[in-house]
Order: C-alpha cells, then structure tokens, then sequence
C-alpha cells in the first residue's frame, strides 16, 4: 500500500495529461493555450522518466530532455508569434483572431 | 514511506496547480502556478532519480521558460481578465473526461508489456549526470547536436519575429525589398 510503483506515476501523468487536454479544449486565448500544452509535455516527461526508471533504462530520461528542448524552442517561436499577432489584431482571443468563415 | 509522502505531496500540488493554470480567467495568476507546478514536477524526478534531468527541468522549464512568458506579457495586457466566449462546456468536459479515461489507459499499457529490455542500462557505480553524460554523447550525440542546431534556429527566428521593426507588419507588407529597405534607412535616419 505505502509502496508508489510505476503504476502510480504512469497514472498522475495520465491526468496531468488529460487537464492540459481539457485546457486545450476550452481555452479561447492563445496564451492560455500555450500553457496548456505546456502542462501536457511536462505530463509526458514525468511518463517517460518513470518508465525509464522502471526499466533501469536511460533513454527516458534522455527522451525527456529532447521534450525539454523541443518545448524551448516551440516557446521562443510561438512567442514571437504571439506578439506579431497582437500587434496585428490587437487581441489573443481566437474568436477574434480566426479570418476563415465555418 | 518517505516516498510514499513526497509522492502524494507533490501529486496533489502538481494537479490543484495544473488545474488553476488551466481554469484561470487571470494571465498572470495562470502563469504563476504553472512555474509552481513545474517545480512541483522537478520534485517527481529527483524521486525517481533522476537527478540531472530535475535540475535541467528547474534552470530551462522554471528558469528560461517561465522568464519568457514573464517578458511576452509586458506586450500583452496581463491586468485585464480573460474573456472567453465558451459555446458548450459541457461537451468540452464530456470529452475531457473520456479522453482522460483514455490517456490513463494508454500511458498505463507500459506495465503490461514485459517483454521491454532495456536498451541502455543505467551504469552502475557512477552518478545520475555522469551516467546521463555517458549515454547523451555516445548513443544521443546526433540527435543532441540536431536539437543544439534546432535551439539556434528558434533562437534566431523568436529575434526576426519579435525584434526586428517592432512597428512595422511582417506579415501584411506587399512592398518590394528595396522599398522595405529604403523605409528601415528613412526610419533610421
């Protein structure tokens, strides 16, 4: 019962997950949007780290860190582009901001 | 035992945190608890030992990343709340739910699969950076100079995009280069 197995991790990251899913659902702004994905790569991190750990294998971990740097760099861009949007539509709001009808 | 609590303790502030950053009307309230959560998130590698990786999460997730959400928000008016038009959240939360059901499944299939061997065992005698550093640059090396080339094209794109003539359109200028280029010079000057 006190012993915290794989199970265990595997199964807050299936969470964590889903609430970063739950986010990218309901969420309208682009920023929160972002945040939201954020959540979900930091669940997948903690997935591939314990797997990893169970199996006394490194490659999680080292698949993590790539996550880690993909995450980096999808932030710099995105931000970029964050900031290009609303100097042009003067809003995040992706109501606002969507130009195709349908 | 000392796990057991830890777990539990970084479990439940990992997902009270994730939440609020999701349900947040504030930009700045949301942005907040997610640098906790990722601390919190730090705490679960350093569980599983993992050491070297829980302080790379800690400098780049809490550290670089988090630093620039902060910068972004100076453009963006992180005062004012959210407002979100919802259509049906109901139905978001229907789905939600059923895929929750679904990630939770899937991401436990791991511990029905015994036939997973290890590909590169964790060295003994050495600690978790040595042991990280061993592997990143004999099995990972190609991989991790694509992701070095890969920071320094987002490094260079995130400088064009956000820099670069901040009040000027990108993306809606149908002007020639040499137009463009005598504009910059005139706006110089």
């Amino acid at each position: 019962m006190l012993e915290i197995g794989v199970n265990h991790y595997l199964v807050l990251s299936g969470l964590l997950f889903s609430i970063g899913f739950v986010g990218v659902l309901r969420r309208k702004n682009l920023l929160m949007l972002f945040f939201a994905t954020e959540v979900m790569l930091n669940a997948v991190n903690i997935a591939f780290v314990a797997i990893g750990n169970y199996y006394g294998d490194l490659s999680g971990q080292m698949f993590a860190f790539f996550i880690i740097a993909v995450a980096a760099s999808e932030v710099a861009i995105g931000l970029g582009l964050l900031i290009i949007l609303y100097k042009k539509y003067g809003s995040l709001d992706l109501d606002v901001i969507s130009s195709m009808k349908g | 035992m000392y796990e057991f609590i830890a777990f539990y303790i970084f479990a439940i502030s990992t997902t009270i945190l994730f939440l609020i950053t999701v349900m947040s009307k504030n930009v700045l309230y949301s942005m907040t608890s997610l640098a906790g959560g990722m601390v919190m998130i730090s705490g679960f590698f350093f569980l599983l030992g993992a050491d070297f990786l829980g302080v790379v999460q800690l400098i780049v997730y809490v550290g670089a990343v988090m630093a620039l959400y902060a910068f972004a928000m100076m453009f963006f008016d992180a005062t004012k709340d959210v407002k979100e038009k919802h259509q049906n959240p109901t139905l978001v939360f229907l789905l939600g739910g059923l895929m929750a059901l679904v990630f939770v499944v899937m991401f436990s299939a791991p511990i029905i699969g015994d036939n997973i061997q290890a590909l590169y065992p964790v060295v003994d005698g050495v600690g978790n950076a040595q042991a990280v550093g061993m592997v990143l640059f004999t099995k990972y090396l190609v991989p991790f100079e694509v992701a070095a080339v890969m920071l320094l094209v987002a490094m260079i794109a995130g400088i064009i995009l956000a820099g670069k003539k901040m009040d000027y359109s990108l993306t809606e200028c149908e002007a020639s280069d040499e137009e463009l280029d005598a504009e910059i010079l005139k706006g110089d000057a």
